[in-house]
């Protein structure tokens, strides 16, 4: 019973980085149909910014702000850069695009920062807290986890469904010729897209981080999960991203607590193919809308 | 602004009142889609201009286009079917109206198509064909445009229902220093609403004339308007 109470707890706290990840890749590929292989590599990137930061004896509160900040940015950046040119061809360019710079970014770090792993500071301790005379498998820096992306995922839905800066957003993605034809300035929203998606890529890299070999490979695991997650939620919705976070986090969680860590990222591949066979659209897709 | 002048395709050339409607007409291929299409800035055209009250739009931007004033509905109704219907609107009118201006025209455009203030917080894909027109052409009217481009308003359209359209659209149009540019191929009922009308064929302009003498003329309607 305790471990399958410990497990859970684990595969709780995983899921919910998962899900700030695959909420990026559901920002981007929302409204541009892309995904992006990037994103991984992007939160890979700031966080070791953040270890710079934290190495030259910044505040961790500091250096987490900034680092979410560099994310916007970068986001931004990578749209209007390398993006952008590529609007109007092939819908796979973009694609491949963003697989040549989690190439590049991971590249990049390894010259810069050396290919060891490494360690990264945690925000609260990450010992398990006591619950009556038990200690459990689920520490205060855990409980900082469940928070931090319940309040991005929070902050997200009131953005879409609640401001008018929302409503454009959803409309650009939707329909972007008709957007246009309504004063919306689309490209600004889709850059904008892609700077939350940063945001949410390098909460989930300062997230991850402390956890596992921090490295400049340290995502690439992370970006399998997050898009199971993605794909289960049907890639468009951040409630799905939120679920399919908690049903990944939680059945690799299972998968590793009970028949081994090794065939982890096996079981994600299984879910995948188990829930493109049962909902290919994904649980929170809508039935695409009838174009007359 | 006294009138809307404007330039397109192959030295298309034609003058639309304010407070008028101005019918394009001709068959398909004759480059009624194109023409509103190069105004509204969707298609660059290689050479030309397109003036509107003084300005070249030509080069400029879709959403500045449509921040000058030029609402263009598309044909095919353009709703926005994952929006609700009181998001379509909400949406036209979010970079010329502050909050409490744009609750009132919300409310005055339902008052106008009372049918869709039943569907406010409905999808828009849940709306049937009338219902989509009804909504694209009062979420064009909401924003007060200065230049109205409508493409086969009544595509699709029961008779009925095209002609209670056509009559509102009159009503809306008169009175108003609103340009209305009305492209159609139910030629018939787009004269019926119409003060000028043009007629296009293969991207040239065959005839410029009133409305009624355009309708007037049978030798015309038979080779161009086919009615």
């Amino acid at each position: 019973m305790g471990l399958f109470v410990n497990i859970t707890l684990d595969g709780l706290a995983n899921g919910m980085i998962f899900a700030a990840l695959a909420l990026a890749l559901v920002l981007i590929f929302r409204a541009t149909r892309i995904v992006n292989f990037a994103q991984g590599a992007m939160g890979m990137i700031t966080t070791f910014i953040a270890s710079s930061l934290l190495g030259r004896g910044v505040a961790y509160w500091w250096a987490f702000l900034a680092v979410l900040a560099i994310g916007f940015v970068l986001g931004a950046l990578v749209e209007r850069v390398l993006i952008r040119p590529l609007q109007g061809k092939s819908e796979l360019n973009p694609v491949i695009v963003t697989i040549g710079l989690l190439v590049v970014l991971e590249g990049v770090a390894g010259t810069i920062y050396g290919n060891s792993s490494r360690g990264f500071p945690a925000a609260y301790s990450q010992s398990g807290l006591t619950v009556g005379h038990t200690k459990i498998a689920f520490s205060h820096f855990d409980v900082f986890i469940l928070v931090s992306v319940l309040v991005l995922m929070i902050a997200t839905l009131v953005l879409f469904r609640a401001t008018s800066l929302g409503l454009r957003m959803r409309a650009s993605a939707f329909s972007g010729e008709i957007s246009r034809l309504l004063g919306v300035r689309v490209g600004l929203l889709l850059t904008l897209g892609w700077a939350l998606a940063g945001v949410a890529g390098s909460l989930a890299g300062l997230l991850v981080a402390p956890t596992s070999s921090f490295s400049p490979y340290f995502m690439d695991l992370v970006l399998v999960y997050a898009f199971t997650a993605a794909v289960i939620g049907g890639l468009e919705s951040p409630v799905g991203a939120l679920i399919g976070g908690l049903i990944t986090g939680l059945s690799i969680s299972y998968v590793g607590g009970y028949l081994g860590s090794g065939l982890q990222p096996l079981g994600a591949l299984v879910l995948l193919m188990v829930a493109l066979m049962a909902r290919p659209e994904g649980i929170f897709a809508r039935p695409p809308a009838r174009r007359v | 602004m006294s009138y809307g002048a404007i330039e397109a395709l192959r030295s298309v050339t034609l003058t639309a009142r304010p407070g008028a409607i101005t019918a394009i007409l001709g068959a398909n291929g004759a480059g009624k889609t194109t023409l509103l299409r190069t105004i509204s800035g969707l298609v660059k055209p290689r050479a030309g201009t397109v003036r509107f009250s003084g300005h070249e739009l030509l080069g400029r931007a879709v959403e500045d286009i449509a921040r000058q004033g030029v609402a263009h509905v598309p044909e095919g109704r353009g709703v926005i079917a994952e929006l609700t219907v009181e998001e379509n609107l909400r949406l036209a009118t979010l970079w010329s109206m502050g909050r409490r201006e744009r609750q009132g025209a919300i409310e005055a455009t339902f008052e106008l198509f009372p049918r869709l203030s039943g569907f406010r917080r409905r999808h828009a894909s849940t709306l049937s064909g009338g219902e989509r027109q009804m909504l694209v052409i009062g979420r064009a009217l909401i924003s007060r445009p200065r230049l109205l481009l409508l493409d086969e308003p009544s595509l699709g359209l029961a008779p009925l229902v095209t002609a209670q359209l056509m009559v509102l659209l009159r009503d809306q149009t008169e009175g108003t220093d609103m340009t209305v540019v009305l492209v159609e191929q139910n030629a018939r009922s787009a004269l019926s609403v119409s003060q000028h009308a043009v007629v296009l064929n293969l991207g040239e302009v065959v005839v410029s004339d009133d409305a009624a003498t355009i309708a007037a003329d049978s030798g015309l309607r038979h080779h161009y308007l086919g009615f």
